[in-house]
């Protein structure tokens, strides 16, 4: 089958891209602002840039899905970061809930950015090329960010007891959540059948089987009886992303047209 | 005598070549000494009508650097007394610091920065453990940081100089 580019897409195709490219987009925008929390607070200084820099590059590639969103003739950026209401976001749970304590930031990030990275290893060959070409620049970048995230689990693993027992904490609470990046939508099987992007339930399968290996790894265990928490990608949130909204999109409703 | 048709490739040429030597003068904001050029952003550049596209590819997609990368390209093209310029931001071909050219690799180590090694577009550990100490090239260092001051600088400690020092990522 052939790639497709934006003028031969069949109607419903867009939509599920579209739908596809709000849940990216939003799942970036929302964590760069959870990491940008530790700026000046991180443990040791080394922490603190590295969770900074994250946050930028997250920021970045938030604003690489929501260009192509405007592509395909959704509203700008700017308008789509700061102007929606809560209920119109398609980030999954685990990158909404609070910031917690070290942690719980580096499980997420753990967790996330190995979600992220088997899913952009598929979306290198979507058929979608606009979408392909993002997640092969993408790439690079984003190793740094699975690089940290599986120094730091190896380094509290089992570095002290309770090192070893908060991370085993953080990643029984987060795993449900994390677990919620794979909701299934409605736009699944299109997405799928049209070779844009593999299922969700796939993707999820494979994010499995690697992440058990790097915990045991660690010394830590994957949990896995637990069911996974479905939401985000309905618009159905945690009441932590109703804050982090508030906060995030209170300077730029006080005067939406002026310039930075 | 020429042509009209050669005269017309002739001044296309000379065009293409100013909006070049135009664009070797626009400096990265981070690190004054490399063109954008010489950093390997800029894969193509187009010439119709006196209408002048240039494609750029960003660095890092969150750097801020970008912006006033592109407007800088954008005044030093007009400056040449084109009409009219248009800086597109491309994703293909994906940027990679393989694209630094061999001069901008030489201007990086001048700035005190450790070029990147060659990674073909996947980095391993070992391209940020083996890295060359920029002030007395030492392979006696250790990686610090693989997060610096900006996006695209990782962090090493030279064991023989006993100085801090940064290297331009690979990616
Ligand atoms: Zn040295």
């Amino acid at each position: 089958m052939s790639q497709q580019t934006i003028e031969q897409l069949k109607p419903q195709v867009k939509t599920a891209i579209v739908d596809l490219l709000y849940r990216l987009a939003d799942d970036h925008l929302i964590l760069g602002h959870r990491n940008s929390e530790w700026t000046g607070l991180g443990p040791i200084l080394e922490a603190d840039i590295a969770f900074s820099s994250m946050a930028q590059d997250k920021m970045g590639h938030a604003l690489a899905f929501y260009r192509l969103l405007q592509q395909l003739g959704e509203p700008d950026p700017d308008t789509n970061a700061f102007l929606r209401s809560g209920d119109q976001y398609r980030c999954c749970s685990l990158v909404c809930l609070e910031r917690g304590d070290w942690a719980q930031s580096v499980v997420r990030h753990f967790l996330f950015d190995e979600a992220t990275r088997i899913r952009f290893e598929a979306l290198e060959q979507s058929r979608y090329e606009p979408l392909a070409q993002v997640a092969r620049k993408l790439r690079g970048e984003l190793k740094y960010h699975t690089m940290h995230g599986q120094m730091n689990l190896d380094k509290l693993g089992d570095a002290t007891e309770e090192s070893h027992q908060r991370m085993q904490d953080a990643l029984d609470r987060l795993f449900p959540h994390a677990m919620g990046v794979f909701e299934p939508t409605e736009w699944d099987e299109t997405l799928a059948a049209e070779g844009i992007q593999p299922r969700e339930a796939e993707l999820c399968k494979t994010w499995r089987s690697q992440v058990a290996d790097m915990c045991a790894e660690s010394g830590l265990t994957m949990p896995d009886d637990v069911g996974p928490i479905y939401g985000g990608r309905a618009g159905k949130h945690p009441e932590d992303l109703k804050k982090l909204l508030d906060d995030m999109q209170k300077v730029y409703r006080l005067d939406p047209d002026s310039e930075w | 005598m020429p042509s009209d048709a050669d005269q017309m490739i002739e001044q296309r040429t000379s065009d293409t070549d100013r909006v070049w030597t135009a664009l070797e003068n626009v400096k990265d904001p981070e690190i004054p000494l490399i063109s954008v050029v010489e950093l390997g952003v800029i894969p193509e550049v187009r010439i119709e009508d006196g209408r002048v596209t240039v494609r750029m590819c960003p660095t890092f997609a969150g750097c801020p650097a970008l912006d006033v990368m592109r407007e800088d390209i954008r005044k030093a093209i007009l400056a040449e007394g084109f009409g009219a310029v248009q800086v597109d931001v491309v994703f293909d071909p994906p940027w990679s610091t393989d694209r630094i050219t061999p001069e901008g690799r030489r201007k990086l180590k001048e700035f005190g920065l450790a070029p990147p090694a060659k990674c073909n577009g996947s980095v391993t550990g070992d391209m940020l453990d083996q890295v060359v100490c920029p002030y007395c090239d030492s392979d006696r260092t250790t990686l610090e940081s693989i997060f610096g001051p900006t996006l695209c600088r990782a962090i090493h400690y030279c064991n023989s100089c006993r100085q801090s020092f940064e290297q331009f990522k690979p990616v």
